[in-house]
């Protein structure tokens, strides 16, 4: 398998908007490329849907195994899907036709090569929502996510103790799956504050009516019969030293603790935004979801010019919805590259938008039923809210009040973001807490400048790659006045 | 509407502008810094944590002399920044070096190093031209195509990003007040006094001290100044954290105390334009692994461009006004190296209320040549 | 504490592989951070700042708690690597030397 060296369309993400898009496009005849840092495609939704570690269908669901339709249309001619291939710069040079050509670097087997493409779709999905609490970081603790990872892509299951915690309806679903596998877990702990009937009358009725509801609600009874939940759960903390030992939590008035060698911990999905910002795409901080989404139209184009996204990696509306956007993104890219006039673009689009805001509509109210409550996106004080670097929530709220008025500011001051994940995991949360502490919104706050690499790369890929005259005479002069 | 009145006024909190109003706020003048927001061009935020001295002030000795100076002075601005801030910025100055790859190179520094201590007025310093087998010993792990060498020991390197934090903590120790997002938008001048407008209000100080950076090329008209600078656009590659293999900074590359690698130094006129190009990142990742060739297994983790403040001829300009006696400008594109310098020798003067003679070398009015109209 | 489950795909071979020079078996298909996981590895590294012990938190690249040193090469995030036969996995302490590449593990 060799990275096309020269394609129409690249996509970058191999979940459902990204092989829908892919799919699309390569059938309508353009030179697609479909690029993904996993092993196998399905992003995280659909992880392991080529090769599942779980035999029993029954386990996963049947919105899991939806998936497979998806991978199975990646085998097309004009298609080249390359996983292991890791995009960490996307810049838009001047290019001998009209419009911007887009130059990526992508990192395969320890190797960088130089791509270009005319016509880019981000579908670099979403990531979960950071969830610090005293004692996250410890060796135990993992996000429902990776446990699902572990089911899915393994076969394994906790075998422990295991205590799950956190809000939001993919708890139900975890727990769910878990239990079908064989797992036992000790307890639920939910922390989502508002009671269904007080979350949105309004958006309730979208909601009775959305797809959401019929298989929702069996996957909470399946989950209910399985585990244990508490609710109103508040004041989380996982005890330990050099591992997890248990969670200590507030309810019903009272301390509580709970012995535990695995806690897995859930609190929402979050788009992953470091291509998207690092490309320089405006962003919007939704107040629902409590996190920053990716400005789009209509046909998914961003504010910068031939860069569209579809899916999670813009704003949270589950995989469904993710495979639509990724069609109507595709049906945009050919327009825009001549291989269909708009009217018929706009007629292809109409079936799916009808299908989109079908599987949209019940969001709003599960985004209002499961909004991220302020005590589980500012941290108490004792808190790492950085994890590379270490640094807690008192030391940013401190510096904070000392002067530092955005994130930027707050990296200068205290290093943190400065580490390997790039800011992926305190990001929102530091924003969260410098906009409470200066008493402005998140919106106003801002978020870090991200630049690319958006995955760090050896210094000897970044070596081999092109230089010209003009870049070695700027390194090499010496100016004579310094 | 602020009806507080200020003893200073420092307009621009980056390395320049908290020097002075750490220098100020010392000698017990109530100072306020009014600064940008999160997201401006701050060149501070750019900057590579060298102070440095080699090589420095071809074309003007009083530079050469002035950053000999601030060198030899910066332990003493360590020193205090610990006792008031309680803040170590790990000064190192062991010595530093220069690392050719090439013959045209070590010429290029041989004739350089020469011709500055040939120049008048020059405060020579001790330098040595290294051959390749001098730098092996000094840094284990050097490329075979490195060539040879500069030492000076009057260079090092700080935890710049420990400085700026130091220097803010400092001067709020000396009760300057710190105000973010007030971009200045008008200045006027009466009954003794500096009213400068913000969106947060109207301050009013007895001097103002423009340390802008890159605005104040349009600020300083605004008080009869010319400060023509324009920004250049330098890169910085940092890498992983790594146990300390490196023992003195290399002007290029260098590891902080944190253990982290910076490689650096290019030049780029572009504009305000302060986003990484790949080619110019890829040349100065092959000289980086030239020079260490186990480097190339290590991992990039972040990119920077910023912008360098730049004069015509790339020598600091302090100013003051000529018709609004209590203006004053500062700005330089090393505002690391000559921390020690504004903070315990330009403050002082601005205190007293004139920059010195001694200080001419670097008025404003040396590119009169080019503004008169 | 994790195990196979009772309806893992069987099909899938065994690989033999070594971590900090024990050999371990893990199943064609699993990450390097499965592998471990699955044989009951608690911490696989320490943090540079303040040395404390750290493990894979989120499975899909995204946390960078993962990084091991794979057959000689360093800060690999092991679950986007795919354990391979003979495959030599080792912590790593802090911050990795330079010269690691060249020496192997430490």
């Amino acid at each position: 398998m060799s990275l096309l060296k020269q394609c129409d369309v690249v996509v970058i993400g191999a979940g459902p908007a990204g092989m829908a898009a892919a799919a699309r496009c390569a059938q309508a005849g353009l030179a697609t490329l479909l690029l993904d840092e996993q092993q196998a495609p399905g992003g995280q939704i659909y992880r392991g849907i080529t090769a599942p570690g779980i035999a029993d269908r029954r386990v996963l669901g049947a919105d899991y195994w939806h998936g497979e339709s998806l991978a199975e249309r990646l085998s097309q001619p004009s298609l080249a899907y390359c996983p292991r291939s890791t995009v960490w710069s996307l810049l838009a040079r001047e290019g001998a036709g009209p419009g911007v050509r887009w130059e990526l670097s992508v990192s395969h087997a320890g190797k960088t090569e130089l791509l270009q493409a005319r016509h880019v779709i981000l579908a670099t999905g979403a990531q979960e929502r950071p969830f610090p609490i005293p004692g996250w970081t410890l060796p135990g603790v993992m996000t429902a996510g990776a446990a699902q990872i572990l089911l899915k892509t393994s076969g394994l299951v906790p075998s422990g103790i295991t205590v799950v915690a956190g809000a939001g309806p993919l708890l139900y679903l975890l727990v769910s799956q878990l239990a079908a596998a064989g797992a036992r877990i000790e307890r639920v702990l939910d922390v989502s504050a508002a009671r269904p009937w007080q979350a949105s009358p309004a958006a309730a009725w979208d909601f009775l009516r959305s797809p959401y509801l019929g298989k929702g609600l069996s996957i909470v009874r399946a989950a209910r019969k399985a585990a244990r939940f508490e609710r109103g759960v508040t004041g989380l903390r996982i005890t330990g030293t050099d591992a997890a030992t248990g969670v200590s939590y507030r309810r019903g008035g009272r301390e509580r603790h709970i012995e535990a060698d695995t806690v897995l911990l859930h609190h929402g999905v979050v788009p992953n935004v470091n291509m998207a910002r690092a490309l320089g795409c405006e962003h919007v901080w939704d107040p629902l979801q409590r996190c920053f989404t990716v400005k789009r139209d209509a046909w998914g184009t961003t504010s910068v010019p031939g860069v569209a996204i579809a899916g999670d990696g813009a704003a949270i509306r589950g995989a469904r919805a993710a495979e639509l956007e990724g069609e109507i993104a595709a049906l945009a890219a050919i327009c825009r590259l001549g291989g269909m006039p708009a009217t018929q673009r706009d007629a292809a689009a109409a079936p799916l938008r009808d299908a989109l805001s079908r599987w949209t509509r019940g969001r709003a109210f599960l985004d209002a039923l499961y909004r991220p409550t302020d005590e589980n996106c500012i941290p108490a004080a004792s808190t790492i809210v950085c994890r590379c670097e270490e640094i807690t929530a008192q030391q940013v709220s401190e510096m904070a009040m000392q002067g530092a008025t955005g994130p930027n500011q707050m990296k200068i001051f205290l290093r943190c973001g400065m580490g390997p994940c790039q800011g992926r995991l305190c990001g929102l949360t530091v924003t969260e807490i410098i906009a409470r502490q200066r008493g402005a919104t998140p919106e106003q706050t801002g978020y870090y400048r991200l630049r690319f690499p958006t995955k760090p790369v050896t210094l000897g890929e970044l070596a081999a790659m092109p230089q010209t005259e003009a870049s070695r005479y700027a390194v090499t002069r010496l100016p004579p006045t310094r | 509407m602020s009806k507080e009145t200020f003893d200073v006024a420092v307009i621009g909190g980056g390395l320049v502008g908290l020097a002075l109003a750490y220098g100020l706020g010392r000698l017990g003048n109530r100072v306020v810094i009014l600064d940008e927001g999160d997201v401006a061009y701050r060149a501070s935020r750019g900057n590579f944590g060298l102070v440095w001295v080699q090589g420095k002030g071809v074309g003007k000795s009083a530079y050469s002399n002035w950053t000999q100076r601030s060198a030899r002075d910066w332990p003493q601005l360590a020193a205090m920044l610990r006792e008031t801030a309680g803040i170590d910025v790990s000064l190192e100055q062991p010595g530093g070096f220069q690392v050719c790859l090439s013959d045209a190179e070590m010429q290029a520094k041989v004739d350089q190093m020469s011709t500055l201590m040939a120049q008048p007025g020059i405060d020579r310093y001790d330098y040595r031209i290294c051959g390749a087998d001098e730098l092996r010993q000094t840094f284990p792990g050097l490329g075979p195509d490195v060539v040879g060498g500069s030492w000076s020991g009057l260079d090092g390197h700080v935890n710049a990003l420990r400085l700026f934090r130091a220097l803010l903590v400092a001067a709020q120790h000396y009760g300057a007040r710190y105000v973010p997002n007030t971009p200045v938008s008008r200045i006027e001048q009466g009954d003794g006094q500096f009213a400068l407008h913000t969106p947060a209000g109207v301050f009013r100080a007895g001097k103002t001290v423009l340390a802008a950076g890159i605005d104040n090329a349009r600020l300083a008209p605004l008080m009869d100044m010319q400060v023509p600078v324009r920004p250049q656009r330098g890169q910085i590659i940092v890498m992983e954290r790594m146990p300390r293999f490196m023992s003195h900074p290399i002007v290029t590359l260098r590891q902080t105390d944190e253990g982290t690698v910076l490689i650096g130094d290019s030049l780029e006129e572009v504009g305000r334009d302060d986003r990484v190009g790949s080619e110019i990142l890829a040349t100065l990742a092959d000289r980086a692994v030239r020079i260490f060739p186990a480097l190339a297994s290590a991992r990039v983790v972040r990119t920077w461009g910023a912008l360098r403040v730049m004069s015509p001829d790339g020598f600091p300009i302090y100013a003051q006004s000529r018709s609004m006696p209590g203006a004053f400008a500062a700005t330089c594109h090393s505002g690391v190296t000559l921390a020690a310098a504004h903070a315990l020798h330009l403050a002082p003067h601005i205190h007293a209320g004139s920059l010195p003679e001694s200080l001419s070398p670097f008025f404003m009015d040396r590119f009169d040549v080019q503004t008169r109209a | 504490m994790f195990k196979r489950a009772l309806d893992e795909a069987g099909h899938r071979a065994p690989v033999a592989f070594f971590f900090d020079g024990t050999a371990m078996v893990a199943r064609e298909g699993d990450s390097v951070a499965a592998a471990l996981i699955a044989n009951g590895i608690k911490a696989v590294r320490h943090t540079p700042a303040q040395g404390q012990p750290r493990a894979p938190y989120c499975m899909m690249g995204v946390c960078f708690d993962c990084l091991v040193t794979i057959d000689g090469a360093a800060n690999q995030q092991a679950c986007l690597v795919a354990v391979a036969p003979g495959m030599s996995v080792c912590t790593q302490a802090r911050a990795m030397p330079l010269a690691s590449a060249s020496k192997g593990a430490q």
